[in-house]
């Protein structure tokens, strides 16, 4: 092989850096071509133990003169060379070498410092309140219709002599919303228990029948009937959405539960599960995280937890001081955000004020 | 004149059965005639057109199939649309899905698209299938596409095939399409897009359609297809009009008799509202 | 210990995964093909989904089974679900031994899934229909002046999206071009979206706290 190494100027030039915020086994391999138009072909290289190793081909455009490649899988603090090989339309073949490139691991990442700074600032909030309710302050909470009329639905259903259905929806164990969903089901079943009827719950996920079944248990015991409590009136109806929607319709028409309970995380299936609920006239509690079900809840049933709402149900049930301060913290640091929010709209909109704008914009910048 | 006030009042109690019924024969008659309409294509749609119109013949298209056929009327319309579009153009199609009960739509119209113009499967367009993870295979595709996808659908190693020889994660993806039925579309921006940059459209359902106006407001995502609407105004683009603008004629009928039995409802509600207050 | 296992559990789980999404060192991130900690947490989250399945449908036929011998009046529905449940495996595994892939075209499931499956999935769809018809007629009344805020944003929203409404207003007002499907457009783009925004913006706080309160063992009830 015959290679000539040129004054590399005029046609090509390459540099090799640390991969940024990695483990250290990527490093960037950055292209100049001055005149791509007169590049057939560019290799890049890795001499690993004197042998080479070409890496990932490289599509060469006419217009483009940047190519950037990474070299992934490559050992944390070796020192490795690399070799750029570019072949030109007059049959030349140049050569360039960069030795001794040493790929670092970084201990923090840099482009989510801007996560760490709103985890910080939103969890001081948090924790600010947490020690005002541990010193016994008294934090006020509004009050949410939805989660007031829980007593009343529970209690109707058993005047009427019909059982409460629980629906946790489509969501599984890992989803913030059947967590809450579980939370209010334990007040639910506390409060069937203390009226001696019977609460109906059909799952969607298996685990969340398991700890739809515990909480159940747990609410009876804690209403000291324990006696009462049935567990095969929790059970797993299947995965399949429409299929789930098929099942619990099936169950309203047949059970005619009272009241029936909507707290999870919902799809397309909601409406044909609220207007079945409507038809056997029981009265209906929803509450959801997805926007896009809400409406058709707000529709179709008497009450309806939006948002965040169902999240602030069991501080709110419970009236737990340290439950409570953790919703304060949150409202807080919301109205912050607000702040934060209204002085940007104010800041983009004024002239001078826009190298302070864009500044803060890219620290804002997603990872 | 109490006649007729009684025929106002008993308009806002009309018995649900026969507004079922209404319903019934509206959408029926319509879908019976199959009229194509031909529609003016709204600016989500036409700024989502417009994005693979200029797109590079060649470049990588990733198609993800994150429905089933509860959304098929809305959403398999959108993607024959999409395809012809794609392969108009000489774009390489990828196709995977995260909810597999839906796969097979996709499947089904990507081979039938793809025998209208030619295409052959490994050189201009791949399914690659399911995977379980959700999240964790939208990340780990960030890095390499390998990782989660070894081989496509039917085993065959990626790297024997054409179309995917370059292609190892999103820098060598021009342009991520995803038809939505549920929450999925949500994670591709929180995941391919906030973190690898990935350009995003979204075919979706339209209940869904305004939680997606966020996203394409802050630039997130580059278009959105709302609906059937919306998959009547890609076909209207594209040239070829399908079920998307057939199910116009049915859209329009329905929305004027859901105005109509609304007029009703609170001419009868304004009218007993009016009673009970004379009464007392 | 009943109680404190399981929140030590969800405590360390929590902050080794917010530790690990700052950390890109390994162990915390990945190194070449060895996965960082909040991969392999996603990995092992999959399998235990997987294995629950199990456990669920287990559970389903042992309810089902339970109706059938106690003679229950739902038993017919019950034997019904269970044969279903096993003559679509058998079909299943069926076709992916004689075809290799069940999803193959003119497989025995793949005409189950044609004629079977997607039908009734569809058709479940299509009652929505029905449903908010009757929802929109009972609901859209013009109570109070939110009610009838929603009822005119409703209804011009829903006429301004379908080719039926493309003609019935056209005016120029203060030099704009008004039509119904710029209104209904100008409904989705501005006050829908800004409105989207701050549920998502409130639901996403609502969230961390929540996670938070999990994470510190604050909220338990999810625990027996």
């Amino acid at each position: 092989m015959n290679f000539i190494l040129i004054l590399f100027a005029l046609t090509a030039n390459f540099e090799v850096t640390d991969y940024p915020n990695d483990s250290g086994d990527k490093l960037n391999i950055k292209i100049f071509l001055s005149h791509p138009d007169s590049v057939i072909s560019v290799k890049v290289f890795r001499e690993e133990e004197k042998e080479l190793r070409e890496l990932e081909p490289i599509k060469i455009f006419p217009e483009q003169k940047e190519y950037l490649l990474t070299d992934k899988g490559i050992d944390r603090g070796r020192s490795y060379n690399y070799i750029l090989e570019v072949e030109t339309v007059d049959g030349k073949k140049i050569r360039k070498i960069i030795s001794d490139v040493v790929p670092k691991a970084e201990l923090f990442h840099k482009k989510r410092l801007n996560v760490l700074v709103f985890l910080i600032f939103y969890s001081f909030f948090l924790f600010f309140y947490l020690g005002k309710a541990r010193k016994g302050e008294e934090l006020f909470l509004r009050k949410i219709p939805g989660l007031d009329a829980i007593d009343e639905a529970v209690g109707r259903s058993t005047e009427m002599g019909r059982p409460v259905l629980y629906i946790l929806g489509l969501g599984y164990i890992s989803d913030i919303a059947t967590l809450a969903g579980l939370s209010i089901l334990g007040r639910v079943a506390k409060k069937v228990a203390q009226y001696e009827s019977d609460i109906i719950v059909p799952c969607f996920d298996p685990i969340v029948m398991a700890a739809a079944q515990e909480i159940t248990k747990q609410g009876y015991m804690e209403a000291g009937r324990p006696d009462l409590y049935k567990e095969k009136n929790i059970f797993f109806l299947t995965q399949d959405q429409f299929g789930y929607a098929a099942g619990v319709d099936g169950i309203m028409l047949r059970e005619k539960p009272g009241a029936i309970f909507f707290q999870g995380y919902f799809y397309a299936e909601s409406l044909i599960l609220a207007e079945t609920g409507y038809s056997i006239g029981a009265i209906q509690i929803a509450g959801t995280t997805a926007t896009t079900q809400l409406p058709f809840f707000i529709a179709a049933c008497d009450y309806t937890l939006i948002g965040e709402e169902m999240f602030a149900a069991s501080a709110y049930l419970t009236r737990d001081p340290l439950m409570v301060s953790t919703i304060k913290g949150e409202d807080i640091a919301k109205m912050v955000f607000m702040g934060f929010i209204v002085l940007g709209t104010i800041f983009g909109s004024l002239p001078f004020a826009s190298n302070l704008y864009n500044l803060i914009m890219n620290f804002l910048q997603t990872f | 004149m109490k006649k007729i006030y009684d025929i106002l009042e008993f308009l806002g109690k009309i018995d649900r059965r026969w507004i079922f019924l209404f319903v019934f024969v509206f959408t029926t008659l319509p879908l019976a005639l199959k009229f194509k309409v031909r529609v003016t294509p709204t600016e989500e749609v036409k700024i989502a057109f417009n994005y693979i119109e200029n797109l590079k013949e060649g470049d990588r298209v990733l198609i993800s199939i994150d429905y089933d056929p509860a959304s098929m009327p809305e959403l398999q319309p959108m993607l024959y649309a999409i395809l012809r579009h794609l392969f108009r153009k000489n774009l390489k199609v990828i196709m995977m899905g995260h909810w597999p009960l839906g796969l097979p739509l996709g499947k089904t119209a990507l081979e039938e698209v793809a025998k209208e113009y030619n295409k052959k499967y490994g050189e201009d367009y791949v399914f690659l299938g399911f995977r379980p993870g959700g999240s964790a295979v939208m990340v780990a595709m960030g890095s390499e596409i390998r990782n989660v996808f070894a081989a496509d659908q039917y085993g065959t190693p990626l790297d024997s095939l054409p179309v995917m020889r370059d292609v190892h994660n999103y820098d060598d993806i021009a342009l991520l399409i995803g038809l939505e039925a549920g929450s999925t579309g949500d994670f591709w921006v929180q995941f391919a897009n906030a973190r690898f940059g990935q350009e995003i459209i979204l075919g979706c359902t339209a209940v869904i359609a305004p939680n997606l106006y966020p996203y394409y407001q802050a630039g997130q995502i580059r278009g959105i297809i709302g609906g059937l609407r919306g998959a009547a105004d890609y076909e209207n683009l594209v040239g070829k009009l399908g079920t998307g603008s057939i199910g116009m004629w049915v859209q329009s009928a329905i929305h004027i008799l859901i105005i109509i039995f609304i007029i009703f409802g609170n001419v009868g509600y304004f009218v007993l509202r009016r009673r009970r207050k004379r009464s007392v | 210990m009943k109680r404190e296992v399981p929140l030590i559990i969800t405590f360390l789980s929590g902050i080794i995964i917010i530790i690990a999404f700052f950390i890109p060192l390994y162990p915390f991130g990945s190194y070449k093909n060895f996965p960082g900690l909040q991969d392999r947490f996603l990995q092992w989250y999959n399998i235990l989904l997987g294995f629950t399945l199990i456990l669920g449908i287990d559970t389903l036929i042992a309810y089902h089974w339970k109706k059938i011998k106690e003679g229950s009046k739902d038993a017919p529905y019950s034997i019904a679900l269970i044969v279903s449940i096993f003559i679509t495996l058998a079909v299943g595994i069926f076709s992916w031994v004689k075809y290799g892939d069940p999803f193959k075209a003119g497989s025995p499931f793949m005409f189950y899934y044609d004629y079977i499956f997607v039908p009734l999935q569809s058709t479940m769809f299509a009652l929505l229909a029905f449903f908010i018809a009757s929802a929109a007629y009972r609901a859209f009344r013009a109570r109070n002046l939110e009610a009838t805020l929603l009822l005119i944003a409703a209804a011009f929203v829903m006429i301004g999206r379908v080719p039926a409404g493309d003609n019935i207003l056209n005016i120029y007002l203060f030099g704009y071009h008004i039509t119904l499907p710029k209104i209904a457009a100008w409904i989705l783009d501005t006050p829908n979206m800004a409105v989207q925004r701050g549920i998502l913006i409130g639901v996403a706080l609502g969230g961390i706290a929540m996670s938070l309160r999990i994470i510190l063992g604050i909220e338990k009830t999810y625990l027996s």
